[in-house]
């Protein structure tokens, strides 16, 4: 295994949100509650879970764009959050992020040749101009676009070439790593199709390891090795990409392979779904112990009580439940009825 | 949209699929007759339900139809949610006017639904308003809603697109189970494969504002006949099957507002013809039900109609 490029030791951020009532308690949602992972050079380790559960937070607060309530950011070895501002500026460069919505991280009123210039005018990187011009449309090659889309704006763009162009940004400095929040889930799916293609040309050819932030399971299990699941804040569950989706050991996780639905008719009826009951509980006031007990169908009475931490339950397999492996090992594979 | 012909049968599901712009949601508001005229207009063809064509039927006997034997749900319940009115009075309304119920009657087959739909303490949720309820919830709400009069045929437009997985899941169950329980018809639009899979019985399959492949689940799935089935089925991602790299489709969907000549799937098309380029395909009617519309299926045992 390679060397670790970024290390999440338990990062925590917390909201603040008015009362209720005028003069009642303030409210603190935990949207990140104490995370820790760490991704190697060249992964694509990726972050999953639904609406709410924290990871857009997660992303964020690992670039710094949120301010960390707790908790490390290690990159390269060094502490991100307690960075000063010149150091943290220089390393800003190291690493970028792409956003889920193409059609809002783009300035409207700029051309795409100064949003790409934008990241090189900052850092102050290749002040000649014509230099800097060569480097601009070597990298729309790079993501295919053609050089007449220079002078345009971005709202002459479907999605997924404004999708290129924020990717075209993100490499213009020659990041380490990328945050990818949701890069594709605006997009229909030849385009997805298309931008996942590029993600794993670009990958190779610049050796870049990716944070890849997703609530798409499919999507995930085709570009991430690694895997965490979010809930409610705290990654519940997190190892090789493979072996997790084989065989999950949390029944959240379980739950959630078993509701994504699958291209295939004949697979489909064969198939058992675990239908969990209700809706995500508000992380306001997230449930006492395991935080996913009151959906749980493994849930045992001490289950309320207790708050389980991520244990390693095979050589780089983590889950946070005492109950696992669960009594019928009911993996994802063993719902396939022979 | 153009050219667009299907039939469904009770207790059957069609699922209509394609990306966006490819018209499957404009068709399903032609049906309706909900599209506002102008700019839209029905140039040509006909709805038949139960033999009698939508299209031409008065207004006020269509308005008789639609909400009570035709019903429709939307994408996103909290747009097609009134916010100032009860959940409950929503669900009734229909109810009051298409059957004539007393307000008591009214509440109480609201409260019914709702139960019906599996949300939790009906009787305290039915003077809910919408803000109140979780977007699963809201989208339960609505399946409530369409199914007040127990209707004929239901429409549902990408019912859940805008929900996460789990919820997702909780839904699909319920419109299957309901479905079997009322034995309607359902017309299914969405963009997703794997939704398709799990809902339909037969598919049909929509690229450029026409039906480019109609064919029952299976053989769409197994051997998909249009080009652009067979692309759009490569690039969707599996959890249970790793490919190493997803078949994309290059450049993107046609501009309808500028005219084209030949097939409008033919500039991003692998397989495509001199001919393709040229002239349109018609719809190749094939052996089982299935139809395609594309050149290549075109041999004298497909004779163009």
């Amino acid at each position: 295994m390679s060397a670790p490029l970024l290390e999440v030791k338990g990062l925590a951020k917390h909201f603040e949100v008015p009362a209720e009532t005028f003069l009642g308690p303030k409210r603190r949602i935990a949207a990140v509650d104490g995370v820790s992972f760490t991704v190697f050079k060249g992964d694509t380790f990726g972050i999953v879970g639904e609406s709410g559960c924290g990871k857009t937070t997660l992303g964020r607060t690992i670039l710094k764009l949120e301010r960390a309530t707790a908790g490390q950011v290690l990159f390269e070895g060094r502490d991100v959050l307690a960075l000063p501002g010149g150091e943290l500026r220089r390393l800003r460069r190291d690493i970028q992020i792409v956003f889920q919505d193409p059609f809002s991280s783009l300035d409207p009123r700029m051309t795409v040749a100064r949003i790409l210039e934008e990241p090189f005018s900052i850092h102050g990187i290749l002040p000649d101009r014509a230099q800097r011009r060569r480097r601009i449309e070597q990298l729309l090659d790079v993501v295919g676009l053609p050089k007449a889309a220079l002078e345009r704006h971005p709202h002459m763009f479907s999605g997924g070439q404004r999708q290129r162009v924020g990717i075209a940004r993100a490499l213009a400095l020659n990041p380490k790593l990328v945050v990818l929040d949701e890069p594709v889930s605006a997009l229909d799916v030849s385009i997805q199709a298309q931008v996942l293609n590029l993600l794993q040309d670009l990958q190779k050819e610049f050796s870049l390891t990716y944070l890849f932030i997703a609530h798409d399971f499919s999507v995930v299990r085709h570009l991430c090795n690694r895997t965490a699941v979010m809930y409610l804040g705290r990654i519940v569950e997190h190892g090789e990409t493979q072996t997790l989706f084989a065989d999950p050991q949390h029944p959240y996780t379980e739950a959630l392979l078993s509701a994504v639905p699958v291209p295939d008719p004949a697979l489909e009826k064969r198939r058992k779904r675990i239908l969990l009951a209700g809706d995500v509980p508000s992380p306001l006031a997230p449930p006492s112990g395991c935080r996913f007990h009151p959906r749980c169908r493994y849930a045992r009475p001490d289950c309320a009580a207790l708050d389980p931490a991520l244990a390693e339950v095979r050589p780089a397999h983590w889950a946070a439940c005492p109950v696992a492996p669960f009594a019928d090992a009911a993996s994802a594979a063993a719902l396939i009825e022979a | 949209m153009d050219g667009l012909s299907y039939d469904l049968h009770a207790g059957r599901t069609l699922a209509v699929v394609g990306e966006s712009g490819s018209g499957k949601s404009v068709h399903a508001l032609s049906l309706m007759r909900l599209l506002p005229v102008p700019p839209a207009r029905v140039t040509a063809g006909e709805v038949l339900y139960r033999g009698r064509d939508l299209l031409t039927l008065p207004d006020p006997e269509m308005r008789r139809l639609r909400g009570d034997r035709l019903a429709m749900i939307f994408q996103e319940p909290m747009t097609s949610l009134n916010p100032v009115m009860r959940v409950g009075a929503q669900i009734s309304e229909s109810v009051v006017l298409h059957k004539g119920a007393s307000a008591a009657a009214a509440r109480a087959r609201a409260v019914e639904l709702l139960r019906k739909v599996g949300i939790p303490a009906p009787e305290k949720r039915v003077d809910d308003y919408p803000h109140q309820f979780s977007g699963g919830m809201r989208q339960r709400a609505m399946i409530a809603m369409a199914l007040a009069c127990d209707p004929d045929v239901l429409i549902a437009d990408e019912p859940t697109t805008a929900l996460d997985v789990t919820i997702q899941a909780q839904i699909l169950e319920l419109m299957k189970s309901l479905q079997r329980e009322f034995k309607m018809a359902l017309i299914l639009i969405t963009h997703n494969i794997g939704v398709v899979a799990e809902m339909a019985d037969d598919v049909v399959v929509m690229y450029a504002g026409r039906a480019v492949e109609k064919a029952p689940v299976q053989d769409i799935f197994k051997s998909p006949k249009h080009p652009y089935t067979r692309a759009l089925l490569g690039s969707v991602p599996s959890i249970y099957l790793r490919k190493d790299r997803l078949a994309s489709i290059p450049g993107q969907p046609p501009d309808l507002a500028v005219p084209f000549k030949g097939c409008p799937f033919a500039p991003r098309c692998t397989e495509a013809l001199e001919r393709c380029r040229a002239d349109d395909p018609p719809a190749f009617p094939l052996a089982g039900g299935r139809m395609s519309n594309c050149w290549l299926v075109d041999s004298p045992a497909a004779a163009p109609r």
